[in-house]
């Protein structure tokens, strides 16, 4: 198993030293530079080059790829443009605030899909059945920051129950009841699509294991009919179903995105969205490094988490 | 058969956790204390060090931090006495000597002064200046003209410029010239913009990255402390976000109100305040090749666009229509007599034809948003359509803004006929000095992306510069406006007034014709 990890260590290096080549050409690349974005109207030909000779950016590409590989790989993240700030320190905060939103929306994401694919599954073209699958349907279909909207509109704006924005009150807040407040919305929101997706797959999963043998001998001798669904056939459909948690957690990070602009939650995503517009070079690259080093990471563990749970795959 | 079984305890644990999350959304909607201003602002600011800055949004935080030596007297854009109380112009306007005001001190107890006057100057300006490395302080160039600063006693410090410069004064009461404490820069170094020290009527307490900037009342202000107890500026970077964080009472103040959202805040609640100010939307054109090297066409694609719907119906009456390259904020240097071109599509028509410019194709370019831009879209498509009727056909390409200045700043030739643009500056020579005169074309540093020619225009805007008494400088302005809106380099489309809605806890709020956002007389009750 320890070689197994070592070995999947070993294979995401390439991956991410791929990574900031592709993060760094694409930055170079998009027309617009951050001495334009800096300097706004005012940026003559003579302002721009001036400002590029203070940032470091005159230096020729290839150059500037190595002296940021190498500052990196020592832990130096370089400086943000635009918020003045180590970019490393606002990565940090800002993704630590993603976790929390990502982190509850998955878990919400993954009890509720899996509860819903379970029931459906168990009560296949019941009435349970097809109100679960209407609404899961209804689910995929909302883009998640419409919904952000519409939830905004009627729980704050409205009802008063939520507050509108940020991550804690201006004011009086900072503790965990404060935090679960802001957090509701966007979490919810952002877990909907999943949700629905996890449902579908874990339904189709359970219905499949449902058919097979095992599931009638455990009838057969007497297993009541919850021991059975709970405790062998969803357990037998997790293998296939973890792969699809390992997916969804990716796209739930993705989807935060359009969720931190809607309910400017404080999050990684917010901050590339800002700093590309910005062109804040360092900070959209060190931001992607970051990011995607943890999606690498969390999909080792996925993975590994499925070669302990299913024996059959070589590790 | 179930499939959850609802024992007495997870039904107890159930109920429990329903309780729990009622009794968490029931405080949800406390109410921001009194004395206590918030303010939602557009982004997040990226220093509150004002040499090193160059957003509206970063100025309307330091305005409230700093002072300047001069600024603006109450809803104009005329300098008044700050931190210095007075000066003398030498006779051939090249030396400004200013009395500085006694007793004032920086919010770090160090004490204002000739010294700190001199060191803010010479850390923008000079390359050899131990601080200098603090910056990059992009906005510089507006003191290019300053050759050196001498202190000649604690309350007396000189500027000796190398050729006169009128708007000299105004860009000291530009952000840009705010002063900062030397002792606080010394202190911080480079992280001075997030520890920032000034003499304003409130002090920095906190920033809390993306979540708000706090300032607190300055009780020693030197003229009069505020009422408030501090303000909060909070950055919702999401108009739609803001427009519902002002509606639920999480914010007492949102400024840039979307044009469409204006509705939502009529009625007793909220007050709704405009302020028409230094801003001109325009669509460069392009002079030099193409149909808009025919005055005649230039003219006609003014008379074409009927600037009253775009103001009207695109941007709901957050505008009003522009008649010259000056906008009517600049009161003192505005040629009164300027009337709008006329919507008028058939001389128009007649232009072209006399012209020989009928169904000419034109490329014309258009921002997804930017700076003042307003909503550039939705006014370049009603643009073309207006354009279209005339018989141009207009073909629209669609830049995000920081492409779109490097696509427009280079100039137009080559690529395009047309551009939109819009730009707020800090006195009537900013604008045409740098987008109008001959020696401004890309190729020599300036932004007359169109390259208009006119020397009589650039004779105007040199000696308008060099003249330091305001009647004549007007004078000069007022002619120069004449002959530019005849030569239609431009086609002259919007004066932007400002928005900011308030809540109605708040009293004795104005903006300002300079679109700063000054907060000292506010009262929160």
């Amino acid at each position: 198993m320890l070689g197994y990890i070592l070995k999947r260590l070993v294979s995401a290096v390439p991956v991410l030293l791929g990574i900031t080549v592709i993060v760094f050409l694409i930055m170079a690349m998009i027309p617009g530079d951050p001495a334009t974005a800096i300097l706004g109207s005012y940026a003559t030909p003579e302002n721009v080059e001036k400002l590029n000779r203070d940032l470091g950016l005159d230096k020729p590409l290839v150059a500037q790829y190595f002296i940021w590989l190498g500052n990196m790989l020592q832990g130096d993240f370089g400086q943000s443009f635009a918020l003045n700030r180590p970019v490393l320190d606002e990565v940090l905060d800002r993704f630590s605030a993603t976790l929390v939103l990502a982190g509850t929306a998955f878990v919400l994401c993954s009890l509720l899909g899996i509860l819903a694919g379970v029931v459906s599954a168990a009560r296949q073209y019941g009435f349970a059945d097809k109100a679960i699958t209407f609404v899961v349907l209804l689910g995929i279909s909302i883009p998640s920051f419409f919904l952000g909207m519409m939830m905004i509109l009627l729980f704050a704006v409205q009802l008063r129950w939520l507050p509108v924005s940020g991550m804690y009150a201006i004011y009086g807040g900072g503790d965990l009841p404060d935090l679960l407040n802001h957090l509701a919305m966007p979490a919810c929101a952002l877990a909907v699509v999943a949700t629905g997706v996890i449902a579908r797959l874990s339904r189709s999963a359970m219905l499949e294991v449902l058919r097979q043998d095992f599931i009638r001998t455990a009838r057969a001798k007497g297993v009541g009919e919850r021991g059975v669904i709970w405790r062998h056939a969803l357990r037998a459909a997790m293998v296939s179903i973890i792969p699809v948690l390992g997916i969804q957690a990716g796209f739930v990070l993705s989807g935060a995105v359009y969720i931190e602009m809607v309910f400017q939650w404080p999050g990684v995503g917010r901050m590339l969205v800002d700093a590309i517009l910005k062109r804040d070079i360092l900070l959209v690259q060190g931001g992607v490094v970051f990011v995607a080093a943890c999606y690498v990471m969390f999909n080792i563990i996925v993975d590994v988490a499925q070669s302990l749970l299913d024996p059959r795959i070589k590790t | 058969m179930t499939l959850i079984d609802w024992t007495r305890r997870s039904l107890l644990v159930a109920g429990a956790a329903v309780a729990l999350t009622l009794n968490m959304t029931a405080p949800v909607v406390a109410q921001t204390p009194p004395g206590v201003l918030i303010v939602g602002q557009i982004a997040e600011p990226k220093a509150l060090d004002p040499a090193a800055v160059t957003a509206v949004n970063d100025f309307r935080i330091l305005m409230n931090v700093y002072d300047g030596l001069v600024r603006y007297k109450d809803g104009t854009l005329e300098t008044e006495p700050a931190l210095a109380t007075g000066w003398d112009i030498s006779e051939d306007g090249t030396v400004y000597t200013f009395q500085l005001r006694d007793g004032v001190k920086f919010h770090d107890g160090t004490a204002f002064n000739a010294d700190a006057v001199k060191f803010n100057f010479d850390r923008m300006l000079k390359e050899d200046h131990p601080y200098h490395n603090t910056g990059p302080f992009p906005l510089s160039f507006f003191f290019s003209a300053v050759q050196n600063v001498e202190v000649i006693d604690p309350l007396t410090v000189k500027f000796t410029l190398n050729a006169p410069y009128a708007p000299f004064l105004s860009n000291l009461a530009y952000p840009t010239g705010l002063i900062v404490s030397p002792a606080a820069v010394e202190k911080f170094g480079a992280e001075f913009g997030r520890n920032p020290s000034g003499t304003g009527p409130f002090k920095f307490a906190e920033w809390r990255s993306n979540e708000a900037v706090v300032v607190e009342a300055n009780p020693d202000y030197w003229d009069g402390a505020t009422e408030l107890q501090a303000v909060v500026f909070r950055p919702i970077t999401d108009a739609n976000t803001r427009t519902a964080e002002m509606l639920a009472g999480g914010i007492d103040m949102m400024v840039e109100v979307p044009p469409v959202a204006l509705s939502k805040f009529e009625g007793d609640a909220f007050h709704l305040v405009e302020q028409a100010g230094p801003h001109v939307w325009f669509l460069i054109l392009n002079a030099k090749e193409g149909p808009f090297a025919d005055k005649r066409v230039r003219q006609a694609a003014n008379y074409a666009i009927n600037k009253e719907a775009l103001v009207n119906d695109v941007l709901e009456g957050t505008a009003a229509v522009a008649a010259g390259p000056t906008p009517p904020a600049f009161a003192w240097a505005y040629n009164k007599t300027l009337q709008p071109y006329a919507y008028d599509p058939e001389k128009a028509k007649a232009l072209l034809a006399e012209a020989g410019a009928e169904g000419a194709e034109l490329t014309f370019y258009v921002t997804e948003g930017g700076s003042g831009m307003l909503d550039p879209i939705a006014m370049g498509t009603a643009i073309q359509a207006d354009l279209q009727a005339v018989g141009l056909k207009v073909k629209i390409e669609t830049y995000e803004w920081n492409t779109f200045l490097g696509q427009v700043n280079p100039g137009l030739e080559g690529k395009a006929d047309m551009a939109e643009m819009a730009w707020m500056t800090n006195d009537p020579d900013t604008l045409p000095y740098l987008a109008l005169r001959t020696e401004a074309w890309p190729d020599k540093g300036g932004f007359n992306s169109g390259y208009y020619s006119n020397p009589k225009v650039d004779e105007l805007l040199e000696s308008a510069r060099a003249a330091t008494d305001q009647g004549e400088r007007a004078k000069l302005y007022q002619e120069m406006q004449t002959i530019v809106q005849d030569d239609a380099p431009w086609v002259f489309v919007a004066n932007w007034k400002q928005n900011a809605v308030t809540s109605d806890k708040v009293e004795n709020f104005a903006l300002q014709p300079s679109f700063f956002l000054l907060l000292k007389d506010v009262v929160k009750n």
